[in-house]
């Protein structure tokens, strides 16, 4: 019987097939490391005496607590600069190469993986964050970890782990486009929605069809990066043309007859006909228009154009009071047009939507206007290289211009534990991932969008997407 | 790791769902560099209100968290797992929980006992009329019990074994390490490497 794509990488990858109750123990070809989830697995390595196996399969990059102005300056904050030099200690004592803060390369762990040709296809991919499923985009299996597996995977190179089951999420449109206005990022808010928060609980998710396949690599992220809020440890896309072209030429991807073999390898990785999954879920892309979220967590959105829901309509009970719970954290009315909500902050960033498009989506929409008054609109690259890139097409201009703060990179508002928060009460439009309570700061309100969407709250300062700009 | 046989302790009855790791601890918290004194970030936010439940006698005692469903989700930090831990919780019970959550309190050595949401409202409505009501958690017999309830939860029979025999991870994986050597030699010369002057 054929094999999905799920199942084949992680055949691919098992050293030994667990017997009975006991997981498979499956190698892992890229460790990625950061600095919040790491020093107590650096500290269980001393107190064991045991090396890193893999320094060469492994990287460490700087972006959770980095500040992303005054970057030439020394941390402020001295628990933050602690965790950031703690960083550095370890990575000098175990031999992991690390890009620190104002290092060409630095960035999010998961906007520089891929962009220096790190992640390919059919690996396995593990990081101490639950956004390592953006890799996926490669036809990757790669999933967030704890730290007690972060000490394993620097002691071993491997994780035992139970088969995930697989599910298709099958995105088809007519023409295989998504209407003017809607993104990757709607595209994946709108599956949140439909299985919840926790429907993909022990599944790996594969996104399929049309929509999918003509979708730039970029974009894929997007999606397989917020696999991990409906639930799912790994979201993955079958490799295709591309895939390959994002790859080729990348610092480390395969070079000459190597690539060659690489690519013949990678053509294997697809779900088989024959193939099924354990479930399946399918969108029709023909009915999605720019979303928003209206919630405190990332099931709960709806289309920009609907009204923030009344919570007496919902019948499960736990579901009412969660909604109830939320309006009243999110300061929100029921029956209140989305559209009519303001906001005081707009981000635009992080791992989700912090790439070179997602900066080039947004400026389009705000070029020649201006952010609203009493708006303050941040723009924070994903990656050092996003930062140049951006300056050298002239993004960083158009967005000063229409008066938004251009910072350096990181990962900024999306999580707050740098100087970049909401206070209590702000409300933002936000392209991250998570609007839980008080992530972008203590009492801080989130509102999940695109980048289009961002840009275009920005210029109205209620959430907009660009068909309500003049 | 300490074995984990069987746990009794006051539950406390969380009436929320979707209680996600930012609520556990928020991102604040997770700048120490330590594994231990996490209990002051355990729902920090949540128990600045007078009335939640952690702040009142004698549910601050508690040592079984009773959660509504989808416990655990988002962040993958374990300081979650350290901050119930250190707080003093040894069991969390829910209906259902995020993975990377599940996977690190077996890691850590806390367990979590997953049960169907009806147990969960039966447990809930004992331990609000009751209120200091002890929970016995047996993990040898999969079975909580309270007065006069008694219900089977699930759990990983591999999380279950390791657990009662509080066994490290680590040290089982290093059992294979002769798979490990065979599986790296066999390794394609293009998979990419992080540096060019490779060890290992």
């Amino acid at each position: 019987m054929g094999r999905t794509l799920a199942e084949k990488v992680w055949d691919a990858h098992l050293v030994r097939a667990g017997q009975g109750a006991e997981p498979d123990l499956l190698y892992i070809d890229l460790h990625l490391v950061h600095e919040v989830t790491s020093p107590q697995a650096f500290d269980g390595l001393r107190l064991a005496g045991r090396p890193v196996r893999r320094p060469d399969l492994t990287i460490a990059t700087e972006d959770h607590n980095v500040p992303t102005k005054d970057v030439d300056l020394p941390i402020a904050d001295p628990v933050s600069r602690t965790q950031v030099e703690t960083l550095r200690r370890n990575c000098a004592e175990f031999g992991v190469p690390l890009y620190p803060m104002n290092h060409a390369e630095q960035g999010i762990v998961h906007v520089v993986g891929p962009q220096l040709g790190l992640t390919q296809p059919g690996m396995t991919v593990v990081c101490g964050d639950s956004h390592t499923s953006t890799h996926g985009a490669f036809g990757s299996m790669a999933f967030g970890i704890g730290t007690s597996e972060v000490e394993h995977v620097l002691a071993t190179q491997t994780l035992p782990l139970k088969r995930f089951k697989t599910m298709a999420i099958n995105i088809n449109s007519a023409d295989g486009t998504l209407r003017p206005g809607v993104t990757s990022k709607d595209v994946v808010l709108a599956v949140i929605a439909k299985i919840g928060t926790g429907g993909g609980q022990g599944y790996v998710l594969e996104y399929r069809g049309n929509v999918i396949e003509n979708l730039s690599m970029e974009a894929r992220m997007t999606v397989c990066n917020m696999s991990i809020e409906a639930g799912a440890r790994a979201g993955m896309i079958a490799p295709d043309a591309i895939t390959y072209d994002y790859l080729n030429g990348r610092d480390h991807a395969p070079k000459g007859a190597a690539w060659d073999e690489a690519v013949v390898a990678w053509e294997q990785l697809h779900t088989d006909d024959d193939a099924t999954f354990d479930e399946e879920v399918t969108i029709d892309a023909d009915t999605l228009t720019p979303f928003v979220t209206w919630g405190t967590n990332p099931g709960q959105g709806l289309p920009l154009s609907e009204r923030v829901p009344d919570p007496q309509q919902i019948a499960d009970e736990n579901e009412r009071i969660a909604a109830e719970r939320a309006l009243a954290y999110m300061g929100l009315e029921a029956g209140t047009p989305l559209r009519e909500v303001p906001v005081d902050t707009v981000f635009v960033g992080s791992c989700t939507n912090g790439r070179i498009e997602d900066l080039r989506a947004a400026a389009e929409v705000i070029k020649g206007r201006k952010v609203a008054d009493g708006v303050r609109m941040l723009v924070v690259p994903g990656s050092m290289r996003v930062r140049f890139q951006a300056e050298k097409e002239g993004l960083s201009d158009v967005f000063t211009a229409a008066g938004a703060e251009w910072r350096s990179a990181g990962c900024s508002m999306c999580l707050g534990m740098n100087p970049d928060q909401l206070a209590p009460g702000e409300r933002s439009a936000s392209t991250s991932n998570r609007n839980f309570e008080g992530r972008q700061g203590k009492g801080g309100r989130t509102h999940l969008v695109s980048p289009l969407v961002a840009a275009a709250t920005a210029v109205r300062g209620t959430l907009s997407s660009p068909e309500d700009l003049d | 790791m300490e074995p984990f046989t069987a746990h009794t302790g006051i539950g406390v009855p969380l009436r929320r769902s979707n209680v996600d790791t930012d609520q556990i601890i928020p991102a604040v918290y997770l700048k120490r560099v330590t594994r231990t004194g996490f209990e002051d970030g355990l729902f920090s936010a949540w128990r600045q209100d007078e009335h939640f439940i952690l702040n009142v006698e004698p549910f601050s005692r508690g040592s079984v968290l009773v959660a509504g469903p989808d416990f655990g989700t988002g962040s993958s930090r374990e300081h979650a797992v350290w901050a119930l831990m250190d707080y003093g919780f040894r069991v969390v019970i829910s209906a259902r929980f995020a993975d990377i959550f599940r996977g690190n309190s077996g890691k850590g050595g806390l367990l979590t006992a997953q049960c169907a949401q009806d147990d969960v409202e039966l447990l809930w409505k004992l331990l609000e009329n009751e209120p200091g009501t002890e929970v016995t958690v047996d993990l040898a017999e999969k079975v909580i019990s309270a007065k006069d309830l008694s219900m089977r939860f699930d759990v990983d029979d591999y999380v279950r074994w390791r657990l009662l025999e509080g066994l490290d991870d680590i040290g089982l994986t290093l059992r294979s390490a002769d798979a490990i050597d065979e599986f790296e030699a066999n390794r394609p010369a293009r998979m990419p490497r992080t540096v060019t002057s490779a060890s290992g």
